[in-house]
């Protein structure tokens, strides 16, 4: 078989024939959220309900001296007033240790300031009052007083000698000796395979630059958001908006002091996460509000707070260099990475390293991070965390190389291209994954081969991102006439519900309208890890299918009961219980089957409980084509495809719709978005109207190309889909505006005032 | 022996530097507590937001899963997502 003949095989994968899998049904959350019935985090009320409202810090870098409630709490309607003061003393070292590390003395420090405030925004005190106009009110009546410390707001000035600590006892991990001062470094993070000095000695051509990117926020349009009630016996219930509701139980119990079943949380749609809703910002205020005043508080946060005080992700800084002979085969990589951490340690500087060069065949690679405390908001995951700007830089510096190569940027990166048995930076060998076809999918469509006009340029970029699996829980529950429901303890961000719902009628094999998928509360479903990691759809999925076949085989055994024959003899087929051994019975529907349940044992479900592991990587390649305005510095997107192994669409137009997200935000993060702080450390664009997220008019339609190459960690070959399509654009972006203006644009966002300034430089 | 390649700044701290080790065990708790022994406290470092891949399989909450004498295993940072 030829190579493009063998291409188009997998390319057109299905692998075996879906009946459900893979089709477009109707989405089960459509209808609610068009008509404006789907309850989202603010939309919930509760009896004798108060409203609660957060004082924040107006300096970026201070040490509080003194909270005096006093007048506010005289003012007529205020109920009650917190501040860190209120809130269980947590331990420098408290942490949860599993997974990833969590330090819980960082994490209540950045939900109310406790000694200090780091960065404009903090929550320093919060109010509950019987309107929101009062509570606002009281919330200005806090007098708080400040020993104002000069702002860090840079890498740069983190760094510099002498530059005020931010905490003293954040010591700079990962190198040895291990330090004995504080500092504002506070990690260091290294992967190395083979000999990169030797390896670049070898090199023919070598491209080596510095790159950069700022700040920026996940941009969910709605709001942190949530209601929590107390009762007198301690217990609690919150409902709210978010990525995990078995996180904010875990968070708000360990923040509060509360054991974790007292804790009940109750999802609410969410209007977008990203990564920013998996940790808690409002709802552990709202708690102690709501146990102190004896009433339901309800805190919505105002689009200024989301910006000043939740997410972003982290700019940060670049230095890559890729090696290449002649023809173009890379023979060396490097890139060093300084992301800012944000106000307390944790970037995600240590996945950019193991990102960035993912997605080539490079024996000899270095990547060393450093991860640093800036007086900005803590950064919060944002889709693929740290790998955009990884791939940035090197995607961009490949960019350059096949410049200086006079080559096909495109056939530079087939050339080096992962493939099956390639080892990662981080040392893992892949196993099946579908970057060449990406490229190959690239390489055929009618975008890259179409002309270009004057001022214009085209760029393409790829991406890697790991995809996660962890625990998932499942349950399939059959109804007395036959219809389904599937409960699941995942938030359903990206259309989980229906791909659960697809996934449960392909093994129970009747119509997906038949089934109703569940976002159940904390109380109803086992634990299941949070919405993120492109996990879902890949683990909770898993866990679905194992449900609905653990109710296939109890309903089998329910056939079997009722025909008198052994289960051995019962096979499941099309929806129905099948007597392989005799035609005298005729086949039973769940239908039939659910309705002489109580005669056969009771109810009739299925359940799983699994750590889902294999889950399949993901690659992506972009391809953009601007236009540049030499007067005005404005870039405009032409055209933009983006293409992506996905191992098996189980909802393609869900998919698609990642697949756009993901290339939208990250032409924003490309061409516009950035915190602007002034010399004091205050944010200056504290809405959407300065903070320039693209709207629909802004951007041409984002062509998709959904590649599948199944992962054969799946049944039915998923590969997590939500994240990798972030990695690719910044680059692609980047490289489409480098070759429109003839120069190398290396600083994110090249907004006009920035290209207009490269320009210049003739 | 199993093959186990450490993060190289667990290295630094526990191993005088040196990221590969041959050790014996038939999971990888086994693994890690044949570590600790080589390497006391290595095991409370390996357990903090470390994922560990055996034979490029990643498991990002390791505790009983199985290791045979040919295995490559190797600890990485625990990878988070959006």
């Amino acid at each position: 078989m030829g190579n493009e003949e063998e291409m188009q095989k997998i390319i057109d994968y299905s692998g075996r024939e879906f009946r459900y899998v893979g089709t477009r049904t109707v989405r089960p959350d459509g209808f609610d959220k068009v008509t404006g019935r789907a309850n989202f985090g603010a939309d919930f009320t509760a009896n004798g309900m108060l409203f609660g409202a957060v004082v924040r810090s107006p300096h970026a870098h201070a040490k509080i001296k003194s909270i005096n409630v006093d007048k506010a709490l005289k003012l007529d309607g205020v109920k009650a007033v917190i501040t860190g003061k209120d809130f269980p003393k947590l331990d420098v070292n408290d942490k949860m240790v599993g997974e990833v590390v969590v330090s819980y003395y960082d994490m209540g420090n950045n939900v109310i300031a406790r000694e200090k405030v780091f960065y404009d925004g903090h929550a320093v005190a919060a109010v509950a009052a019987t309107s929101q106009e009062v509570a606002n009110a009281a919330a200005r009546l806090v007098e708080v007083e400040y020993d104002v410390l000069k702002p860090v707001m840079s890498i740069a000035a983190a760094t510099k000698k002498n530059a005020p600590i931010l905490h003293k006892h954040v010591r700079t991990g990962g190198v040895e000796p291990a330090p004995t001062k504080a500092s504002n470094v506070a990690n260091r993070a290294e992967f190395k395979l083979g000999d990169v000095d030797a390896a670049f000695a070898k090199a023919d051509v070598i491209i080596e630059r510095d790159y950069s990117t700022q700040t920026v926020h996940q941009g969910y349009i709605e709001p942190h958001a949530c209601v929590a009630s107390t009762t007198t016996d301690g217990s609690v219930t919150i409902w709210c908006s978010s990525q995990g509701q078995f996180m904010v139980r875990a968070y708000v119990a360990k923040l509060c002091g509360i054991e974790t079943s007292r804790v009940k949380v109750i999802p609410a749609e969410i209007g977008g996460g990203f990564g920013g809703k998996t940790v808690v910002y409002l709802e552990p205020l709202a708690v102690m509000l709501a146990r102190k005043a004896g009433r339901p508080v309800k805190m919505v946060m105002n689009r200024a707070e989301v910006l000043r005080a939740t997410g972003p992700t982290s700019g940060g800084i670049a230095r890559a260099k890729v090696g290449a002979k002649k023809d173009g085969t890379l023979v060396a990589g490097e890139i060093e990475l300084t992301y800012e951490a944000g106000a307390f340690p944790g970037s995600p500087v240590a996945l950019g390293c193991m990102t960035g060069f993912a997605p080539y065949n490079l024996t000899d690679v270095r990547c060393v991070g450093w991860d640093v405390v800036v007086n900005r908001p803590k950064a919060a995951a944002y889709r693929a965390p740290g790998a955009p700007v990884a791939a940035f830089a090197v995607e961009s510096a490949l960019d350059e190389l096949a410049q200086a190569l006079d080559m096909d940027p495109l056939e530079l990166r087939m050339k080096n291209a992962a493939t099956e048995g390639t080892q990662a930076p981080y040392g893992v060998k892949f196993g099946r994954i579908g970057y060449q076809e990406t490229l190959e999918a690239a390489r055929q469509h009618p975008h890259w081969s179409a002309p270009l006009g004057p001022n214009q340029g085209r760029g393409i970029a790829s991406g890697f991102w790991f995809n996660i699996g962890g625990t998932s829980s499942a349950e399939v529950m059959v109804n007395e006439d036959g219809t389904v429901i599937v409960a699941t303890g995942n938030p359903d961000i990206g259309g989980s519900r229906a791909s659960m719902a697809l996934m449960a009628a392909e093994v129970l094999g009747i119509d997906v309208a038949r089934i109703k998928p569940l976002v159940a509360d904390t109380e109803s479903v086992p634990f299941s890890m949070l919405t993120g990691g492109s996990r879902v759809t890949f683990a909770t999925g898993k866990a679905v299918i194992e449900a609905a076949q653990d109710a296939v085989d109890d309903m089998r055994r329910r056939a079997a009961k009722m025909w008198d024959v052994d289960i051995d003899q019962v096979e499941w087929e099309n929806g129905c219980a099948v007597c392989i051994e005799s035609d005298q019975h005729k086949p039973l529907s769940i239908a039939d089957i659910a309705r002489k349940a109580d005669k056969t044992g009771g109810a009739i479900s299925g359940k799983a409980n699994i750590n889902a592991t294999g889950a399949g990587p993901g690659f992506g390649t972009h391809i953009c084509d601007v236009e540049v305005d030499p007067e005005t510095g404005r870039v405009t997107v032409l055209r933009y495809t983006a293409i992506q192994d996905v191992g098996k669409a189980i909802h393609p137009s869900y998919v698609e719709g990642q697949l756009q997200g993901g290339a939208v935000q990250g032409i924003g993060w490309a061409l516009n978005e950035e915190y602007v702080y002034d010399q004091n450390g205050t944010l200056r664009n504290t809405g959407f109207l300065d903070y320039r997220v693209p709207v629909a008019s802004d951007l041409p339609m984002i062509d998709t190309v959904l590649v599948e190459v199944p992962n054969p960690g799946h049944p039915y070959g998923v590969r997590g889909v939500g994240e990798t399509p972030i990695v690719p654009p910044l680059a692609a972006v980047a490289n489409a505006v480098s070759r429109a203006a003839n120069r190398r644009l290396a600083d994110l966002p090249i907004s006009p005032p920035r290209l207009l300034a490269a320009l210049s430089k003739g | 022996m199993a093959k186990v390649v450490l993060p190289l700044e667990v290295a630094r701290t526990f191993a005088d530097g040196v990221t590969e080790h041959a050790v014996d065990g038939g999971d990888i708790r086994q693994i890690v507590r044949a570590l600790n022994q080589r390497f006391p406290g290595i095991s409370d470092r390996l357990s903090q937001g470390t994922a560990v891949a055996i034979d490029c399989e990643i498991y990002q909450d390791w505790f009983l899963e199985a290791v045979s004498a040919d295995s490559e295993v190797r600890f990485l940072p625990a990878i988070e997502g959006g």
